[in-house]
């Protein structure tokens, strides 16, 4: 009842400032508004180490309000609180401790999420676009009858956000208008905020206990040194052109390796066998925006294309001179990447 | 064990080969006069039910195929019917108001209790509005056991269900008993197409067709779509002739 009643006035006041001085500054409004919204980030945590991933849901949640509430639970919960208490913005965090947390199941996740966003009467829930989170959000926000808000890349008032759809050919402004908002936000959109120089307190948080009717049975992750996919400041990525697994790994690593980048694929290349589906970058996997985007052997399918056009400068390398990839690449070079592949390799390790 | 009932959920979206275009008035994407198609993800969760019957692990008593959206929709549903669904419900929503995530979820939830399902099978997103939701909130409402994008589905005879999902950096394996939730992801199997005498068939097989009022539920959306624009273009970039071109130009772009 209370954050209906802090909604409905801070809606109103939105309401009648925006009426009353049209021209006012949104920032300012902003400022003196928000400390009546208050923001749940939710935070995923693997072994005791916070994801890279979860902080931007934390600086989703600062474009929201002026102080964000962390949310953690798992075995470690509190000890991991205890270390992202020092994360910028963060001025709670609410932790849970228990074991039958630590798989992230949905099951027992959307129930307790849900009594501890009622206690706090919470107005937004954010959380990163994540695996974790794309299967968790949804049943919680069904929990709450509230139309969740998927992946979006900007906020522009505290009921309306900015997402793409059609695999990035159109970009969906939405209001939304219910009470609680579930959101999923987009990593690459929300640069994490400042891990030092933070004070949150901590609270424990309740715990329905909720039973769940999956077990967790084994997975099987991807080790590797190079930097995560999602976050990496270069991506270099390989498509069907490479032809087979053998040339995939014999080309894409070294070139990775010279450069510091992780290494992405097409999902061609990937239903082709040669790159772990982990790896697909595009509409249906991963979403990265990373400096420098370097392709080899990829046409530019749409699809591909929604995962990767907002990388800060793009490089191809196809054969093909009509290839769609050469549209949006800021560099082109038109020529077989067997033979162009490795001699950049070569001269980008002798710089 | 009894066999399984299982629903397949079926959207009818722009084919995912077309480039869509935002409307002079900035208020949708055009959908007039362009290629629609079942959602891919779709056509997965058809194949994988109908693998589910071929396998003769658990015995399948039905597949039926669901879609809710316009009159075309239809064709989408004959379409899981030729690929192996025994019957279709078709519930009319118009083409104007298409029904958010959470209000599809809500349906489903009925058409399960009426047709007394204990597997809904579902894509893990619509290639249109991208949202990835319908399958969690579902399983949400129904308070049933979920795996999400999965590439693997296993079904012992005791009703347990073992599926390989995919997740950020590899993937993870679950286990739970029915009744149960899955959604799609690309790798788990490879669609059939639909042969000419499956098409004639289908054509025969039942389709139901009903309103949102059969079911007692409002269509009123939560989110108000305030605009949809074009993304902003990329600058046409350069063709340089040499790797020492592209190594000289990504230096001056500062990506090196």
């Amino acid at each position: 009842m209370f954050s209906t009643a802090r909604h409905s006035v801070l809606r109103h006041a939105r309401t009648q400032l925006r009426t009353t001085h049209p021209t006012l500054a949104l920032s300012h409004s902003q400022s003196s508004l928000t400390r009546l919204l208050s923001t749940l980030a939710i935070l995923e945590q693997k072994d005791g180490q916070l994801s890279q991933s979860s902080l931007s849901a934390v600086s989703a949640g600062l474009k929201l309000s002026d102080s964000v509430t962390g949310f953690i639970a798992g075995s470690d919960a509190k000890s991991v609180a205890e270390s992202s208490s020092k994360i910028s913005g963060l001025s709670k965090i609410i932790y849970v401790s228990n074991a039958a947390y630590d798989k992230g199941l949905p099951e027992n996740w959307a129930p307790l999420l849900q009594q501890n966003i009622e206690k706090g009467g919470y107005t937004h829930i954010l959380a990163p676009h994540s695996a974790f989170a794309k299967s968790t959000i949804p049943r919680l926000a069904a929990l709450l009858d509230t139309q969740q808000i998927s992946d979006i890349t900007a906020i522009e008032s505290e009921d309306t956000f900015v997402r793409p759809i059609y695999a990035g050919n159109a970009i969906l402004t939405c209001q939304s208008s219910d009470t609680t908002k579930c959101i999923t936000v987009r990593g690459t959109a929300f640069p994490p905020p400042e891990t030092s120089g933070g004070n949150a307190s901590l609270e424990e948080g309740v715990d329905p206990n909720a039973s769940c009717p999956t077990t967790w049975v084994s997975e099987d992750l991807q080790k590797s040194d190079r930097p995560d996919l999602g976050s990496a400041e270069k991506v270099v990525s390989g498509g069907r052109g490479l032809k087979s697994k053998e040339e995939f790994d014999r080309l894409m690593p070294p070139l990775a390796d010279a450069l510091g980048a992780a290494i992405g694929a097409s999902r061609a290349a990937v239903d082709s066998g040669f790159a772990d589906n982990s790896l697909q970058v595009g509409q249906t996997g991963k979403n990265v925006a990373p400096q420098l985007y370097l392709c080899a052997g990829i046409s530019g399918a749409i699809q591909h294309l929604a995962g990767m056009k907002d990388s800060k400068v793009i490089a191809a390398i196809n054969k093909d001179p009509e290839a769609p990839i050469f549209q949006v690449a800021d560099v082109g070079l038109v020529g077989d990447l067997f033979e162009k592949v490795p001699e950049l390799t070569e001269k980008l390790k002798a710089q | 064990m009894s066999g399984l009932r299982i629903l397949v959920p079926v959207k009818r979206v722009i084919d995912y080969a077309v480039k869509p275009r935002v409307n002079r008035a900035q208020t949708a994407v055009e959908t007039t006069s362009v290629k629609h198609s079942m959602n891919p993800f779709d056509e997965l969760s058809i194949e994988e039910a109908v693998r589910l019957r071929e396998r003769k692990t658990v015995p399948v008593e039905e597949i039926i195929a669901f879609s809710a959206g316009p009159p075309k929709a239809a064709d989408i549903l004959r379409t899981a019917m030729a690929m192996g669904a025994d019957r279709g419900i078709h519930v009319q929503v118009d083409e104007q108001t298409p029904l958010e995530p959470l209000g599809v979820a809500k349906l489903l939830k009925k058409v399960v209790e009426a047709s007394n399902s204990n597997l809904v099978i579902l894509g893990k997103q619509s290639i249109d509005d991208d949202a990835g939701q319908t399958g969690q909130m579902l399983a949400g409402l129904l308070d049933w056991a979920q795996a999400t994008q999965a590439s693997k589905v296993e079904i012992g005879d005791g009703g347990e269900v073992t599926v390989v999902k995919e997740v950020d950096g590899g993937v993870e394996t679950v286990r739970a008993k029915l009744p149960m939730v899955i959604t799609t992801d690309l790798r788990l199997n490879e669609p059939r197409y639909a042969s000419l005498p499956n098409i004639m068939k289908a054509k025969k097989k039942p389709l139901e067709k009903k309103t949102l009022k059969d079911f007692d539920l409002e269509a009123a959306p939560r989110l108000k779509t305030v605009k949809v624009t074009e993304p902003p273009p990329r600058k046409g970039g350069v063709k340089v002739e040499d790797v020492d071109g592209m190594i000289g130009k990504l230096k001056e772009l500062g990506a090196l």
